[in-house]
């Protein structure tokens, strides 16, 4: 088993936690990680991703130019990623401020209203979770409860009265695919 | 974790003494991650932050005179205002760490990752004839053992040690095991293992201690220089350290160092797959080179590229070793690009379109 | 008296410091270094320091200070020991460290790490040769040089409008929080030298208690590099060096 995933979005979204989340899954799994992020002053503002990789055997490069899975939640990312995605593989987007939808028909592509729940719940901040959600529900790699033990491992202590609400985030999420 | 936060870890866990630096991207995490950890409330190292990386360099000079263990770190522009320091550390035969996350240059550059400052780390830098040791951690978990490992070839051969990491493993996150906890060292093993420390006890030992770098009479300046160089010779003799893979039966090699060699490695097992017989040399070390090794294989090869984030600096090393036996081509990306495997994998046939299946 | 009355223990009224050693100085003669390395040996020794004190020399014309005091040394980059000195104290923080720095290392190329170690209040005590002028490297100005005074790189004396101001970097370094002692002295006759004495005393005690960092500066002569006798060098440091720095104590927390 090897996952090659990206996921691209603006700074702010979560996406470096959402992947450091995946990662921490993975780890919790006993799958070999790495976690590689785009870094630097992208981190606020500008484009931001990260690509995780999980896999049962020793990981080469963590640096790729094709993967099995592109997570995209702005249009720069999309146009950016989605012609890096292996033919089979999967790519969600959140259809929020795209304006072109991806083209390609040799792969699996889920959109999802994410930004549309996350309003529903009124809670901005677990906006990543809810993607994180729609990714587990259209790729089955990690069990939902090595997620959550990975979540715990990096929220602060102080933090850990939230994981009942990432819990219900990411089911919210895995609601918005259908496979 | 991330690299860079796993270095502060394995330092702790080591039984380093004291750290010394300065905030610079990309590997600000060291000095935060101590500052989080505090270990001056349980190991009792001391961890401060400098006002600037020329002082940084010198409080680890100033330390590591007492016999302690004491590290820095910083990026690239940073290690440039260090090479004063460090020339003095080379000259005081101190057992240093000092780890550079490198970044684009020259100049400020950018915070993206690098690999240009080869010639400075495993060249000299400062002035002087002197080397020290550059371990190029290639993983997280080389992060962490690169650590123990550097001070221990420090303290053996009276050296400082580099680790030279690129962004890339700095600011990644993989499966890390963290090295044991040990002891800081007592000050009586301090004085046990370094007679020669600075450390204020002048009488009980019998004679003062001085630490200078200063010598006046040319015929003993020489002899200074002479057992340097001495000691030089017996780490490139014992300390030479490299991985490979699939060599046995290639006809080509990659040769790359760092993270880049993981990105070469994937590139390589993809063309393994389809048929080319190609493998690759990771120097561990960068000073002292694998220079007999490559010398060796070059014998059956028919061509060498190496692939760095720079200019192109490793392959004068691997030029001197196999001395024209085979030809030797570059390739690198510079100001902070990181090139994929599919790109690796075109340049080499570029340059030996005759290895094409 | 014969000279072997004159030798007799008894008769003896002055003696070398048990931690000055035998070496040669290669200080001119009438230099004020030898004066203050003298203190610093009596004060140490008399503090019971001998086995638990660590000096750091400058670049200057102390480079050498470690070969003629009997402690543990060690010899810095030019303007560094403060930074040098800070991390030995912090790592042995029961030892006596003192950095010993001239005019150049401390107040220009070393600017930067003495401010920060004084403001950091590191417990250590920094001894300051003042003698407004580079004597190691023949004679060329320093920061401290006076206005209008002649020197190798100021031939026609030195100007403000070119060289800027003549810096009283004590004064400066008593505004810092961390500083607990700032004191001026002087060693061109018995009752400075005296003072002088008791001052860095009083600087190494706080250094050993902990209570932050002591400067003492030594307004110095330089009769080579200012081309003078030394006995002239002392009347125009009276008559020059004092107006623009004047001695005495420029703070001291230790006073109630």
């Amino acid at each position: 088993m090897k996952e090659e995933i990206i996921i691209a979005g603006f700074g702010g979204q979560g996406v470096l936690s959402m992947g450091k989340i995946l990662a921490y899954a993975g780890l919790m799994n006993d799958l070999e990680v790495t976690w590689m992020p785009s870094y630097g002053p992208e981190q606020r503002g500008g484009t931001a991703n990260v690509t995780v990789i999980l896999s049962d055997k020793a990981i080469s490069s963590p640096v790729l130019d094709t993967y099995d899975i592109a997570v995209v939640l702005n249009q720069q990312s999309l146009d950016k990623f989605e012609s890096k995605v292996k033919p089979g593989g999967v790519l969600i987007y959140d259809s929020y401020g795209i304006h072109r939808a991806p083209e390609r028909n040799d792969i699996t592509v889920y959109r999802i209203d994410a930004m549309d729940a996350c309003l529903e719940m009124k809670n901005s901040k677990i906006y990543n979770m809810i993607v994180l959600g729609a990714l587990l529900k259209a790729k089955n790699m990690v069990p939902l409860d090595a997620v959550m033990a990975g979540l715990k491992k990096t929220l602060p202590e102080r933090h850990h009265h939230l994981l009942p609400l990432n819990h219900e985030a990411i089911t919210k999420g895995m609601s918005l695919v259908e496979v | 974790m991330k690299g860079n936060e796993v270095i502060a870890h394995a330092a702790i866990r080591y039984g380093v003494d004291g750290y010394f630096g300065y905030p610079i991207t990309p590997q600000s995490e060291v000095l935060e991650t101590l500052e989080e950890l505090m270990p001056w409330e349980t190991t009792g190292m001391v961890v401060l932050q400098a006002e600037s990386e020329v002082a940084s360099i010198n409080m680890v000079y100033g330390g590591a005179s007492t016999g302690k263990a004491v590290m820095t770190s910083s990026s690239s522009p940073g290690v440039s205002l260090m090479q004063e320091g460090l020339s003095y550390i080379a000259a005081g035969e101190l057992p240093v760490l000092v780890v550079n996350v490198m970044r684009g240059g020259p100049g400020l550059g950018t915070i993206q990752p690098s690999q240009a400052d080869y010639f400075q780390a495993t060249k000299g830098g400062g002035h002087g004839d002197y080397h020290y040791i550059v371990l190029a951690p290639a993983t997280v978990q080389e992060m962490a053992d690169f650590v123990g490992l550097g001070f221990d070839l420090a303290f053996k051969y009276r050296t400082p040690a580099m680790l030279l990491a690129d962004g890339i493993v700095g600011q990644m996150m993989e499966k890390v095991v963290l090295p044991p906890f040990r002891p800081r060292r007592t000050p009586e093993q301090i004085a046990e293992q370094c007679p020669w420390a600075v450390t204020g006890h002048a009488e009980r030992r019998g004679h003062p201690n001085v630490l200078t770098t200063l010598e006046l009479d040319s015929a003993k300046m020489e002899v200074n220089n002479e057992r340097f160089q001495k000691t030089y010779r017996e780490i490139e003799e014992n300390e030479v350290r490299y991985e490979e893979y699939y060599t046995e039966d290639a006809e080509y090699l990659m040769v790359a160092f760092g993270s880049i060699a993981r990105i070469c490695l994937k590139a390589i097992e993809d063309a393994r797959a389809q048929g080319l017989k190609i493998g690759l040399i990771r120097p561990i070390t960068l000073w002292p080179f694998p220079t007999k090794v490559l010398r060796e294989k070059a014998e059956n090869l028919k061509g060498i590229l190496t692939v760095e984030l720079n200019a192109g600096q490793m392959i004068e090393d691997v030029r001197l070793a196999v001395e024209g036996k085979v030809p030797v081509y570059h390739y690198g990306r510079m100001g902070g690009i990181v090139p994929n495997p599919q790109e690796v994998l075109d340049a080499f046939y570029k340059d030996f379109p005759a290895a094409k299946i | 008296m014969t000279p072997e009355e004159i030798k007799r223990p008894e008769n003896q009224v002055s003696s070398k410091p048990r931690l000055l050693n035998d070496n040669h100085m290669h200080y001119c003669p009438g230099c004020s270094h030898g004066v203050v390395h003298k203190l610093v040996a009596e004060v140490l020794d008399e503090m019971g320091l001998a086995d638990n004190a660590i000096g750091v020399a400058p670049v200057g014309c102390a480079v050498f200070a470690y070969n003629y005091i009997d402690i543990d040394w060690i010899e810095a980059a030019h303007g560094r020991a403060p930074a040098v000195a800070t991390a030995a104290k912090r790592l042995n923080p029961d030892t006596m460290v003192f950095t010993y720095q001239g005019d150049g290392d401390l107040a220009a190329i070393g600017t930067a790490e003495t401010i920060h170690a004084a403001n950091r209040g590191e417990n250590i005590t920094i001894i300051f040769i003042n003698n407004a002028i580079y004597g190691m490297t023949g004679g060329q100005m320093a920061p401290t040089t006076l206005e209008g005074q002649k020197t190798a790189t100021t031939p026609y004396g030195r100007r403000i409008d070119l060289n800027g101001y003549p810096i009283k970097i004590s004064d400066l370094l008593a505004q810092l929080d961390g500083t607990c002692y700032v004191t001026r002295q002087s060693v061109q006759n018995a009752a400075s030298v005296r003072k002088a004495k008791s001052a860095i005393r009083k600087a190494f005690e706080n250094s050993m208690a902990g209570r932050g960092t002591s400067i003492v500066e030594v307004v110095s002569t330089c009769n080579t590099g200012w081309k003078m006798s030394p006995e002239k060098a002392n009347v125009w440091m009276e008559e020059n060096m004092f107006a623009k720095y004047p001695l005495g104590d420029l703070k001291d927390t230790t006073k109630k």
